[in-house]
């Protein structure tokens, strides 16, 4: 029996351990928001926090995440308004939107651990995650913008 | 590209039949109810079906399967406290549709963009029009159809309006989600009348006025949110692969390694050994052309996604690998360069090319190649499907096409289509990879195996490289004759490629009007003697269209080769390619050998070279052309035309003693007409400069022995954001005013990045790189 804490609810599993918490946390416990785009940790879309770090979920078999606090894109702000998914929605960063929970969730432990990245900073920290529809200059934009290091520049009037 | 490619297999589009618009039914009614939540009016309950006039058929949407609507009461909902529901029959994949689609009805009708929702319509076109999102075709084809539904709607909110102050219409006007009675100032919101505008019949689409322009509020001014910003950036937002439904089970498939091959020995007993396995089915491939029907394999059941991919593997399922078992990449570039060294069917022709040849001062042969590339959108294609006891079937998923999804699985398992609901999420990225449903029908047929439960089809990132739509791989010879003041006088262009062609005719070798008619043919170029020429190409894996399509490898071919010729000439290449466009006119796309015309009708979107030699002027203003840059630095400049619209692009590129390239900054510029939504222009174009370097750098999928060799993102290598270029800038250039019609938006961004590259590194280095990708090339 393994026994997690998945954004601040305590859960319990006793299915296969070497499943990846990808799944888990898709098809066990409905968390869509953590998603599928490689398998093979190249590309960054199932990023998630796991003892505050980021992680690839789906190189990550449940068993790892024993005993550890996991954090989805669900539960990373309580009211959807993290700085880095407000800047987000401020320049208008998405255009399919797939990588960007992904994108959001390494970006928010970018600047945990680094509050003013420079863009060395960014582009180590942020190379392991794909977009296809190649969103990177506003990606940028936005993690500089959440740091404060550019004053806010929405061009959205809706959010 | 649309679900039944017939009309393109011929020169020009087919006449669509039936385009008129029909009537609501019952069924709508109360769909409609649902979709704006309980106590939502439909506006209009009756109305006369209404045609297309005979002038625009065949042409634009007119000439797609089930043409276009813009009858009010399929776009607009309006509940009571006022929430306006705009229907959305495109599919959302990161064009920013779902907005665009919705500020225009809310601009039109003069509502306030924060009571706008939008719903996302199922497949069914017969109902809504044509819903192929592909092609950059959404504005182009429904602005104006669009715009009218939101005046016919506004137009009935004011009379409704008026007959309840018993004043003339006329003096009624709406304003910002009410309408106003100017004379004594009284106001009432669009949903107290919204009730009342239900019973007014739709008004004829003469007597509808749209807004003046100068009152636009939202269309062109480029500073709306996305619809969908919340939802995607909390994680809620719901793609293919998000879906859920009570009961679900999960599936994937072990397909044939080889295009054509089939299954020979699987171990079923293994697969179920698995915990969570529940069944294992073969699923037969179709007989040639594969068409949307799936390649066949066998499908493992799960109670979960992970249970299924490891039943798949204890399957160790075998193959025959049948007829395109040799297929080799290096094999075949040989076969296509063959091709072209002889002469092949003549697809355009204007003066006398050899004898030209002949009289030049100086010429130029150059072959380039383009490898084969997939789309592989971040979200793998993926559909659920459920078959009820009444033998109806649901399905959801992220496709391009529902149609064509519901079409297809009607097919395949002996149903009407009418019985098959399609319910379409947002995609995770398309690329043209979600025009093709065959994953639906392989969530079909496994859940009919299991008594009609859901099944979730999951492709995994291998399946989507080993078992794609490839874009074609292509030689693209071409040679010029120069005189004595190097302008070229003589070209020929040898084009070898398979053909999508052969993804719906078995054996099909030659490119069809469509592939021709994307820079082949089309070139504007003020040269007097011209031959194109397609040989032939036999496909040895599904061919498929990507976005921008084969503009890929004729911008790369074309712009590379000008280029080429530019130095030859010591000429600035810039005033080269505009010395070799030649003056502004307006050409007729029918005599530069394009019956196709991306389906336009030529009088309305005649070739204006003015507008290419436009967006190369602004392009080179807006990059600085012919600024000092840094040793080991280089510009480079290409333009394009596609999709009935206009680009050109200068990349500054840095290349390092050992051959490493750094693109550092790309400006890119667009006349796509007025842009409606000019936000979502410039992400489009961002995006598309870092698909096309990609795709200049580094992207390619090649072929051995049968099967695809790149497996995942590890080696089909994509541009990340530590080498995408620092600088994108994108310049929009609008061409004509909103009388005029619009240019595609989503594709054309592409063709002209990678030669604009390609370019640069030869100004860089003095090294020219002729094919496709170059960083291995540099390097070597
Ligand atoms: S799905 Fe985990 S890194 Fe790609
Ligand atoms: S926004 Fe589409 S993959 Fe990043």
């Amino acid at each position: 029996m393994i026994k997690l804490n998945v954004n601040g609810e305590e859960r319990r599993f006793d299915g296969d351990p070497e499943m990846p918490l990808l799944w888990y946390l898709r098809d066990e416990l409905g968390l869509t928001g953590t998603k599928f785009g490689c398998g093979v940790a190249a590309c960054g879309a199932c990023t998630i926090h796991v003892g505050g770090a980021a992680m690839r979920a789906c190189q990550t078999p449940v068993s790892a995440a024993d005993g550890q606090p996991v954090v989805t894109i669900e539960g990373l702000s309580p009211d959807g308004n993290h700085p880095v998914q407000a800047a987000w929605r401020e320049l208008n960063v998405a255009q399919c939107g797939y990588c960007q929970t992904g994108q959001i969730m390494q970006a928010a432990a970018l600047l945990k651990d680094t509050p003013k990245p420079t863009d060395a900073d960014i582009d180590a920290q942020m190379s392991g995650n794909l977009c296809r529809c190649g969103t990177y200059p506003r990606i940028r934009a936005a993690i500089k913008q959440a740091a404060g290091l550019t004053p806010k520049a929405g061009q959205g009037d809706r959010l | 590209m649309i679900h039944d490619l017939s009309s393109f297999l011929k020169a020009a589009p087919a006449e669509e039949p039936d385009s008129t618009i029909t009537k609501p039914t019952p069924g709508q009614l109360s769909r409609r109810g649902l979709l704006a939540g309980a106590g939502a009016l439909v506006l209009a309950l009756s109305l006369k079906p209404q045609g297309v006039s005979a002038a625009e058929k065949g042409f634009g949407a007119d000439g797609m399967p089930h043409g276009w609507r813009d009858d009010p009461t399929l776009f607009v909902a309006i509940a009571p406290d006022g929430t306006v529901t705009v229907t959305c029959t495109r599919s959302e994949m990161g064009q920013g549709v779902r907005t665009s689609v919705a500020f225009v009805v809310a601009d039109e009708l003069d509502a306030d963009w924060a009571k706008v929702k939008v719903a996302q319509a199922h497949g069914d076109e017969e109902r809504f029009g044509n819903q192929d999102t592909d092609g950059s075709r959404s504005l182009r084809h429904f602005f104006m159809p669009l715009r009218r539904a939101g005046a016919a709607a506004r137009t009935m909110l004011i009379e409704a309006a008026a007959a309840q102050w018993r004043v003339p219409a006329s003096e009624v006007t709406a304003e910002n989600h009410a309408l106003v009675h100017t004379k004594s100032g009284r106001r009432i919101g669009f949903g107290e009348v919204a009730q009342a505008a239900a019973s007014i019949p739709v008004p004829d689409r003469s007597k509808v006025t749209l807004k003046d322009p100068s009152a636009f509020r939202y269309i062109g001014k480029g500073r709306v949110g996305l619809i969908d910003n919340v939802g995607i950036t909390t994680g809620t937002a719901q793609y293919g692969l998000d879906t859920r439904v009570e009961g679900m089970l999960y599936a994937v498939v072990a397909r044939p390694p080889v295009f054509g091959g089939k299954v020979k020995s699987f171990d079923e007993a293994a697969a179920l050994k698995v915990p969570g396995v529940v069944k294992v089915v073969t699923i037969d491939p179709p007989a040639p052309p594969y068409e949307f029907m799936p390649t066949g394999g066998v499908a493992v059941i799960a109670r979960n996604t992970w249970a299924a991919i490891k039943g798949r593997e204890a399957l160790n399922a075998t193959f025959d690998d049948g007829p395109n078992a040799s297929y080799d990449s290096d094999a075949y570039r040989a076969t296509l360069e063959q091709a072209v060294r002889k002469p092949g069917k003549v697809v355009r022709q204007e003066g006398d090319v050899d004898a030209a040849m002949k009289k030049a001062v100086k010429r130029l042969e150059a072959e380039y190649y383009i490898p084969h590339l997939v789309q592989a959108p971040m979200e793998p294609p993926a559909a659920t499907v459920r078959i009820g006891k009444d033998g109806k079937i649901e399905a959801w998923g992220c496709v391009q096409s529902p149609q064509a999804a519901r079409d297809r699985i009607a097919k395949r398992l002996g149903i009407d289509p009418k019985n098959v609901t399609v319910n379409v999420t947002l995609l995770g990225g398309g690329f043209g990879r979600k025009s093709k449903p065959d994953y639906f029908v392989e969530a079909a047929l496994c859940s009919k195996a299991v008594d009609g439960a859901p099944v979730k089809m999951t492709w995994t990132r291998e399946d989507d490289l080993h078992n794609g739509y490839y874009h074609t791989v292509s030689v693209e010879r071409l040679e010029a004759g120069l005189d004595d003041k190097g302008m070229p006088i003589a070209w020929l262009h040898r084009s070898a490629a398979p053909t999508i062609g052969s993804t719906f005719v078995a054996g099909a070798n030659e490119q069809i009007p469509i592939e021709l008619g994307m820079g082949l043919v089309n070139v504007p170029f003020n040269i007097p003697n011209m031959r194109m020429e397609n040989p032939p190409a036999d496909a040895h894996v599904r061919i498929g269209w990507f976005r921008s399509v084969s503009n890929i490898p004729r911008a790369f071919a074309v712009q590379s080769f000008l280029d080429e010729l530019a130095h030859m000439a010591g000429r600035d290449p810039k005033d080269y390619l505009l010395d070799v466009i030649g003056p502004a006119r307006i050409l007729d796309p029918v005599k530069l050998g394009d019956a196709w015309n991306y389906g336009e009708d030529p009088s309305r979107y005649p070739f204006d070279t003015g507008r290419l030699r436009g967006v190369i002027e602004a392009v080179a203003k807006g990059a600085g052309w012919g600024r000092k840059v840094e040793k080991g630095r280089g510009l480079g400049i290409a333009a394009h035309y596609s999709f009935v619209t206009y680009t050109a692009a200068v990349a500054e590129v840095e290349v390092g003693p050992k051959g490493e390239v750094t693109v550092q900054r790309v400006d890119i510029a667009i006349d796509s007409g007025q842009q409606v939504n000019p936000e979502r222009v410039r992400s489009q174009l961002e995006g598309a400069v870092v698909m096309g370097m990609g795709l200049a750098l580094t992207a390619q999928i090649t072929f051995k022995n049968g099967r695809a060799v790149q497996d995942n993102y590890d080696t089909y290598e994509l541009t990340r954001i530590n080498d995408a270029p620092k600088i994108i800038n994108v310049h929009l250039v609008q061409g004509g005013g909103w009388d005029k019609p619009l240019g595609g938006v989503g594709e054309p961004g592409v063709p002209p990045v990678a030669p604009a590259i390609a370019n640069a590194i030869f100004a860089a280095t003095g090294r020219r790189i002729r094919q496709l990708p170059m960083r291995d090339k540099l390097s070597a």
